[in-house]
């Protein structure tokens, strides 16, 4: 089920605990992935292991003109991008009373507008082959919110208004935008946690664990799919049931 | 007719799947040939790629009627 071969996969924040798990898991659906990230080290490792299909692509998402190239430069090593995965992600955490604007508008750019900006770049491809896959990596924040992640939130929030329009536009097309919302996942980014924060978070989660960035990567390759073809302008929420959206 | 118009033609004919004889100079994409504002953003890209210029997107929006595209990439050229 799920094969992919033939198309290929532009993965953003592939260095990462989940982008990682999502560039092998369509690569081993037969996918050649493009595998984006700021730090390139990881990204080399990464598409060692993986072997043939495999392209590493370095981007620093904050920056615009850089982020405007990558598109074409996905195209020119992989020969097309059918498949987006926008996945990664930064955090700035802050009270709100406390979050300067650098702050906020860091995680815009690069959780949000570096979204906006890959999706139009690979849009036109899609267009053209009457096919195509956008997967949005939102949070659960982004439904519920979450104190000290004004930013993160907003951004998150964003990613999902912004699938839910430019699936509308597009659907006629052939090419499908949703949305994945991690809960609790183990990461880096969720290692940084203290103890009695994941004792907090664990007792909020009725499966009462965290989630594998396995577990996300399953319902990007879902998504990425030629079966959830009639699915679009969803999100697909993955969070151990901490939030029944 | 220029050759320019009769590429420009074949294109709307070929996308929007109408008949040439519509295609006149004052015939609009969305009221009179039946595009809608996704296939005007296809019909500029491939305007595009066939006479190999880039047409921004604030250009782009004043190309409404067939006699638009055809005058816009005549200059363009």
């Amino acid at each position: 089920m799920f094969d992919l071969t033939g198309k290929c996969a532009l993965i953003t924040g592939a260095s990462g605990g989940i982008g990682g798990s999502i560039a092998k898991a369509l690569h081993a659906a037969g996918a050649t992935v493009g595998l984006s990230g700021t730090r390139t080290e990881p990204l080399e490792s990464l598409a060692a292991e993986l072997g043939e299909r495999a392209h590493v692509l370095p981007c620093n998402l904050s920056d615009a003109d850089a982020v405007n190239a990558l598109p074409k430069q996905a195209i020119e090593a992989m020969g097309a991008v059918d498949i987006l995965v926008n996945n990664a992600g930064i955090t700035r955490d802050n009270l709100f009373m406390r979050m300067s604007e650098e702050e906020w508008n860091t995680v815009l750019e690069v959780n949000l507008t570096s979204t906006f900006r890959l999706s139009k770049g690979v849009l036109r491809g899609m267009m053209k082959s009457r096919w195509g896959r956008i997967v949005n990596i939102s949070s659960v924040v982004g439904s519920t919110g979450n104190p000290g992640q004004g930013n993160y939130a907003a951004a998150k929030a964003g990613m999902i208004g912004m699938s839910k329009s430019l699936a509308y536009e597009v659907a006629s097309r052939g090419i499908t935008v949703n949305a994945v919302a991690p809960g609790f996942i183990e990461t880096a980014m969720t290692d940084k946690l203290t103890d009695d924060q994941k004792s907090g978070i664990l007792g909020q989660i009725p499966t009462g664990r965290m989630g594998s960035p396995d577990e996300i990567a399953a319902a990007v390759l879902f998504l990425s799919s030629a079966e959830a073809g009639y699915l679009t302008g969803t999100t697909l929420h993955v969070n151990g049931g901490m939030a029944m959206l | 007719m220029s050759d320019i118009a009769d590429r420009v033609k074949k294109i709307v004919v070929e996308h929007l799947s109408v008949e040439e004889d519509k295609v006149v100079e004052s015939a609009s994409f969305i009221d009179d040939l039946g595009a809608d504002s996704l296939d005007t953003v296809e019909l500029v890209m491939a305007f595009e790629e066939e006479f190999g210029i880039e047409i921004p997107d604030d250009a782009a929006e004043t190309i409404q009627t067939f006699g638009d595209a055809v005058k816009f990439i005549s200059e363009a050229q």
